[in-house]
């Protein structure tokens, strides 16, 4: 409870979860309701510019944009937390076989990992695609795939040094067999860590919808995306250009969100990291301490 | 020296095997036939047996693969499906393109990147400093698309200075109209990738300002400033290297993405078509391209980093 009161009282972690809410109501009302129906085309209705109804205004087929963006928050959210779960899965036992197994299991895992951290989630999409075509599902495994690599990276040294910590040797003299302390001393211990990194990895998720989306290898055409409303926009840019600002805001604010409540996780579980220390760990995935 | 370079040469041949062992297999992983697959349901038996023969498919998955590195090694990346042509030869095409981007682009991103994120940690504490880490944060979350579409409306739509989209037919025999086709795109891959880098050279710069070193260098007369730009910023140059692979990583991404956007004839724009298209010999052939280029850049990095840091090099 108390990281929690430490988050609401950093502004970037008040932020994060105020964005992060927002969303998550958003997709929630989208559910039974929304100003107009998303899917509906009304061709007097084409290109209106912001007004009353049509607050965002209208697209090519006369689609509220509003409208649109409310149902895409749900296929956001169904990426993001897809990505999260694989990534997690993955990375966990990534980071679990590199600290507890024995030493040629563990150096083969930590090899395996400096590769595959080189492979971009972009690569892995396209190898995803290329043999089952496009889909929200491509978006989720390469994302959760190229974060839970990361997610590896990070956790496992820090479950390493919680390995040799007294309290983890107590458990086992008192008898846990490694599971049982990996749930219950191992894991808890290097949640902080592996939380950060999540936040980081969903926002990554966002980005990677929107993306691949755009270039036909995400959400398919028909179902409300923010990615893909930008790539339907986009073709009319040059006479409608303010209506790509919608969808590329509400992507924008997510992923900020997402970054500045990972930045601030990181800030509330670790009151040891001072102002100036702040400065020792980055985003950069692979120099994240 | 010598020793590490092989050790890290090493490293980097295993992770050339694995990349290319992955690659080959998550493209051959699809249940069912992947001949029918390319042919289509209009294709006959005999055109489907064909196919396979064409594509290697009747030797055992090994001997597919040995088939596959033993080409590699002879500079043959493998032949496209659709247009027969060798892939190698259709990639180096089309890197003429996306090289001069990827260049123009870090370019951009080290310009934007190395002196704003000094200059945010030197002023953190008055209002510029904090605008301008505020801005890469946002700048940073930014996907890189929409910051296409949006220099599109600004620079091409509204003030017609540079071209909406497109590549000069005649290519670089026309380098004036070449480069203008460059400009836009190469900006919003280096500005969004320039914000990732400010913030990470800011935090070096910080860690920097906090050392005992910068610190004994100001008692001694020299300004803060001074001390820093003296004595701190060498080692902010060595953290800003171990990032650049990463970096350009980022920016062959942002590559494939923007080169759909401003309908460039590059590497990327190529590999998107052919995914779609599921060629996957040639896919198979750029994939290995791409992921070797990123890591034999890391290889380099690293070998670079040793060699510049004295304290790496008289570790070893």
């Amino acid at each position: 409870m108390s990281t929690l009161k430490r988050l609401w009282s950093l502004g970037t972690g008040r932020f994060g979860i105020l964005i992060v809410v927002l969303v998550v109501a958003v997709a929630l009302v989208s559910l039974v309701w929304t100003p107009f129906d998303p899917a509906s085309v009304d061709a007097r209705a084409r290109w209106l510019g912001p007004s009353w109804p049509h607050v965002l205004g209208t697209d090519n087929n006369g689609r509220d944009i509003a409208s649109l963006l409310m149902a895409g928050a749900r296929t956001t959210i169904v990426v993001a937390v897809g990505a999260g779960v694989v990534a997690t899965v993955l990375g966990l036992a990534l980071a679990a076989f590199g600290a507890l197994t024995t030493r040629w299991v563990r150096e083969g895992v930590a090899v395996l990992v400096d590769i595959l951290i080189a492979f971009p989630v972009l690569i892995i999409a396209m190898m995803i695609s290329a043999v089952w075509g496009g889909s929200l599902a491509v978006v989720v495994w390469s994302v959760g795939i190229g974060f839970g690599v990361n997610i590896a990276r990070v956790t496992r040294p820090e479950l390493r040094r919680v390995l040799h910590s007294d309290f983890v040797l107590a458990g086992r003299a008192s008898g846990l067999n490694t599971w049982q302390n990996l749930t219950r001393h191992l894991l808890p211990n290097v949640a902080p860590v592996f939380i950060v990194q999540l936040s980081w990895g969903m926002a990554v998720a966002v980005l990677a919808e929107a993306g691949l989306s755009y270039l036909g290898f995400g959400a398919p055409v028909t179902q409300p995306s923010w990615g893909v409303l930008l790539s339907d926009l986009q073709k009319y840019i040059a006479v409608h250009p303010l209506t790509v600002v919608w969808p590329g805001l509400a992507i924008t604010l997510t992923v900020l969100g997402l970054n500045l409540l990972g930045d601030a996780l990181r800030e509330a579980a670790d009151p040891t990291l001072g102002e100036r220390t702040t400065a020792a760990r980055t985003h950069v995935p692979g120099v994240v301490a | 020296m010598i020793r590490y370079a092989l050790t890290r040469l090493g490293l980097l041949l295993v992770g050339l095997a694995v990349a290319s062992a992955l690659i080959f297999l998550s493209l051959r992983v699809l249940p069912g036939d992947v001949a029918q697959l390319i042919g289509g349901t209009q294709a006959s038996p005999a055109q489907i047996a064909a196919l396979r023969e064409s594509l290697g498919l009747n030797v055992p998955l090994w001997q597919q693969y040995l088939d596959w590195i033993g080409g590699l090694v002879r500079g043959d990346l493998g032949t496209s499906l659709l247009t027969g042509t060798p892939v190698a030869t259709e990639l180096l095409d089309k890197a003429q393109v996306t090289a001069p981007l990827a260049a123009l682009a870090l370019t951009v991103a080290l310009v934007v990147g190395i002196p704003l994120g000094v200059m945010s940690a030197l002023a953190r504490h008055r209002a510029g400093g904090t605008a301008l880490s505020v801005a890469a944060q946002a700048l940073a979350a930014v996907p890189v698309v929409w910051a296409g579409m949006l220099l599109v409306v600004v620079f091409a739509v509204w003030l017609g200075w540079l071209p909406p989209q497109g590549f000069p037919r005649a290519g670089w025999n026309d380098p004036g109209a070449a480069l203008r086709a460059l400009v836009l795109p190469a900006v919003t891959i280096g500005v969004v990738e320039g914000a990732m880098l400010l913030r990470f050279v800011r935090s070096a710069t910080l860690q920097a300002l906090g050392q005992d070193y910068v610190r004994t260098a100001a008692a001694k007369g020299l300004t803060r400033t001074q001390a820093l730009l003296r004595h701190g910023l060498p080692n902010v140059g060595l953290s800003v290297i171990t990032v650049l692979g990463l970096q350009i990583a980022g920016i062959i991404v942002g590559a494939v993405v923007i080169e759909q956007l401003f309908t460039l004839p590059g590497v990327g724009r190529m590999l998107v078509a052919d995914v779609a298209a599921r060629d996957l010999p040639k896919v198979q052939g750029e994939l290995l391209a791409l992921t070797g280029f990123v890591l034999i850049v890391g290889f380099v990095v690293d070998l670079v980093h040793r060699l510049i840091d004295p304290r790496q090099r008289e570790a070893s």
